[in-house]
């Protein structure tokens, strides 16, 4: 499994998820939804872990617990040796070292692109502002994006706005990112295009990636382990591995590999997105 | 801006559609009002108006009047003091409102019975409970504004998109920066509609109340502003004047208007764009 590509990065050994038996349960006056039950997933430090499942699953609701945004009901969430949420401290606390990239995007459109990207840094407060705006006008150059620094992100195209997100996220050193299905919205072609900057980010800036999504595709060019949830209450159902060697480009989506990953994936995905879409014809 | 492209703008299409309909319609206006002389009959509602001519020589006697640049230094300055002091207390309230979910359960409900009363009903009272005219009819004023205000701010402070604050707190803003760096800006906009908006309100409120009580302090005359200067023509039979006045107030409001567009444009750059 380890091929040419992979043992040329240098290893990382920060930002390892584990998530251990965690249930969330949704109490909204009285009318439990159990979102999730009893998931536990290890993400190893540095690694793509591309979650796969039907709408509705539980999937941001995972994702959010992991950022802080929402308690848990119970279990524990580890980031390497740090517990971040347990029975003690239900609710993690949101930190620059996990930052999220959300599914409509959430970038200051009262910031020019250069000012959202520098936002961490200058909240966090370490680096003079000279400083952080020259690291920030680099990390955007490298990621071809000269020329909108002072641009708004309404004035720049939705591809680009992901991107700038993406260093905007960059910025801030973190361990994990978190992306919740930020490509969702975009057309095919500029998802393709994304994916590739994506990955080439990933390979100047190895972080442990958790990447929600409901393209196989996406999913299986993407990761290195694909995490089928069931329908809710969400748990993993099924775990992939995408033995293709990073780094990757287009050109395998056409391999015969990338084909029989995705039939063997297909099935779960399609079984249980049928159960939720039979849950959802009784509820409703 | 240039004098070319002032001369692009001024000859742009969209400018000589607007000149042309106005150019039409005093035609038209000339032409009604006039209808007894020119056709032997009268026009109806027109044929009753006093035609621009003569409302254009009213005005040219006007224009060397300090009285008539009086009544319009009044209004303005009732405008901006209860527009301003709206501004003051209107967008902190708001925020606040907002942000503090305690404080939001104590003040809206009193909030939204003071709400639907409308600012003129506050004439009387306002005119007892105040010191001086003055300052009852800039606290009507006020209130005409107050109630935009605070509602578009809450509004908009409060549909702020959840992410950004999540965003925010995720990259280590303190409770502080979320307000001033996030909520603050993310309600700007509706800042600057709701002021818009108000300032409309401000001009309508203020003309009335000059009329009810009869032009503040001064006693009617000079100190009136222009509501009182349309009601003083009224009862002096001077119906070009009255028009001069309206048409007076239009531009008032107007240049009240576009300067809060230009502010606001200028504090909402982003918005520019779309
Ligand atoms: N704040 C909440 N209160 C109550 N129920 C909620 C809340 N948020 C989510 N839910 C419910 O929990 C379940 C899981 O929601 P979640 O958003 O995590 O799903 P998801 O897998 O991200 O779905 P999608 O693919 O549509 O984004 C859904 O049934 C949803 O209705
Ligand atoms: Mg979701």
């Amino acid at each position: 499994m380890n091929m040419m590509g992979e043992e040329m990065q240098p290893e990382v050994t920060k930002g390892a998820i584990r998530i251990e038996d965690v249930v969330k349960i949704y109490d909204p006056d009285g009318a439990a939804v159990m979102a999730v039950d009893h998931c536990s997933i290890d993400i190893p430090a540095g690694e793509i872990c591309m979650i796969v499942g039907p709408s509705g699953c539980g999937k941001t609701t995972l994702l959010n617990a992991i950022a802080g945004f929402h308690d848990v009901t119970s279990g524990h969430i580890y980031l390497d040796d740090e517990m971040l949420c347990g029975p003690d401290n239900r609710k993690a606390e949101p930190g620059s070292d996990r930052i999220v990239v959300f599914q409509n995007g959430a970038l200051f459109p009262w910031k020019t692109n250069l000012e959202n990207i520098a936002f961490g840094p200058m909240m966090e407060g370490k680096l003079s502002k000279s400083e952080i705006y020259d690291k920030a006008r680099s990390m955007m150059a490298d990621a071809g994006l000269s020329g909108t620094e002072n641009s708004y992100p309404g004035e720049v195209s939705s591809g680009l706005r992901r991107r700038v997100e993406i260093v905007r996220a960059l910025m801030n050193d973190p361990k994990v990112l978190l992306f919740d299905e930020p490509y969702r919205a975009l057309d095919s072609l500029t998802k393709s295009v994304m994916h590739e900057a994506l990955l080439e980010i990933y390979y100047k800036n190895k972080v442990t990636i958790f990447f929600i999504t409901h393209d196989l595709e996406e999913a299986i060019f993407l990761g290195h382990r694909l995490i089928i949830m069931s329908s809710r209450p969400c748990k993993p159902k099924k775990i992939v591995d995408v033995d293709i060697p990073h780094p990757r480009d287009y050109s395998v989506l056409t391999s015969p590999r990338f084909r029989e990953i995705m039939n063997e994936a297909k099935g779960v995905v399609h079984e249980e997105a049928k159960k939720a879409f039979d849950a959802g014809e009784k509820e409703g | 801006m240039s004098l070319r492209t002032f001369k692009e703008n001024l000859f742009s299409k969209g400018a000589l559609r607007g000149i042309a309909a106005i150019v039409i319609f005093v035609i038209i206006w000339e032409v009604g009002a006039r209808s007894e002389q020119i056709f032997g009959f009268r026009v109806p509602f027109l044929g009753l108006v006093p035609p621009p001519s003569s409302v254009f020589v009213s005005w040219g006697g006007l224009i060397g009047e300090p009285s008539y640049w009086q009544s319009w230094y009044m209004s303005f300055v009732r405008v901006f003091t209860g527009f301003i002091a709206a501004v003051l207390i209107g967008i902190p309230l708001g925020l606040f409102m907002a942000v503090n979910k305690t404080f939001y359960g104590m003040a809206f409900p009193s909030f939204e019975v003071l709400r639907p009363i409308p600012p003129l009903a506050w004439v009387p009272a306002s005119i007892i409970f105040w010191p001086t005219q003055e300052m009852s009819i800039a606290f009507v004023t006020f209130l005409g504004a107050f109630y935009t205000i605070v509602i578009n701010v809450l509004g908009g402070a409060k549909s702020i998109n959840k992410q950004f604050l999540q965003a925010a707190q995720s990259m280590g803003a303190s409770q502080w920066d979320i307000f001033r760096r996030i909520i603050f800006p993310a309600t700007l906009p509706s800042i600057v509609v709701g002021s818009a908006v108000g300032m409309g309100i401000t001009w309508e409120v203020v003309v009335a109340a000059e009329m009810i009580s009869g032009g503040g302090s001064s006693g009617g005359g000079a100190g009136g502003g222009l509501g009182f200067f349309i009601w003083a023509s009224y009862v002096g039979g001077s119906y070009e004047q009255i028009i001069v006045g309206m048409i007076s107030i239009g531009i008032a409001g107007y240049f009240s208007s576009e300067l809060l567009r230009q502010l606001g444009g200028y504090l909402t750059p982003w918005l520019k764009t779309r």
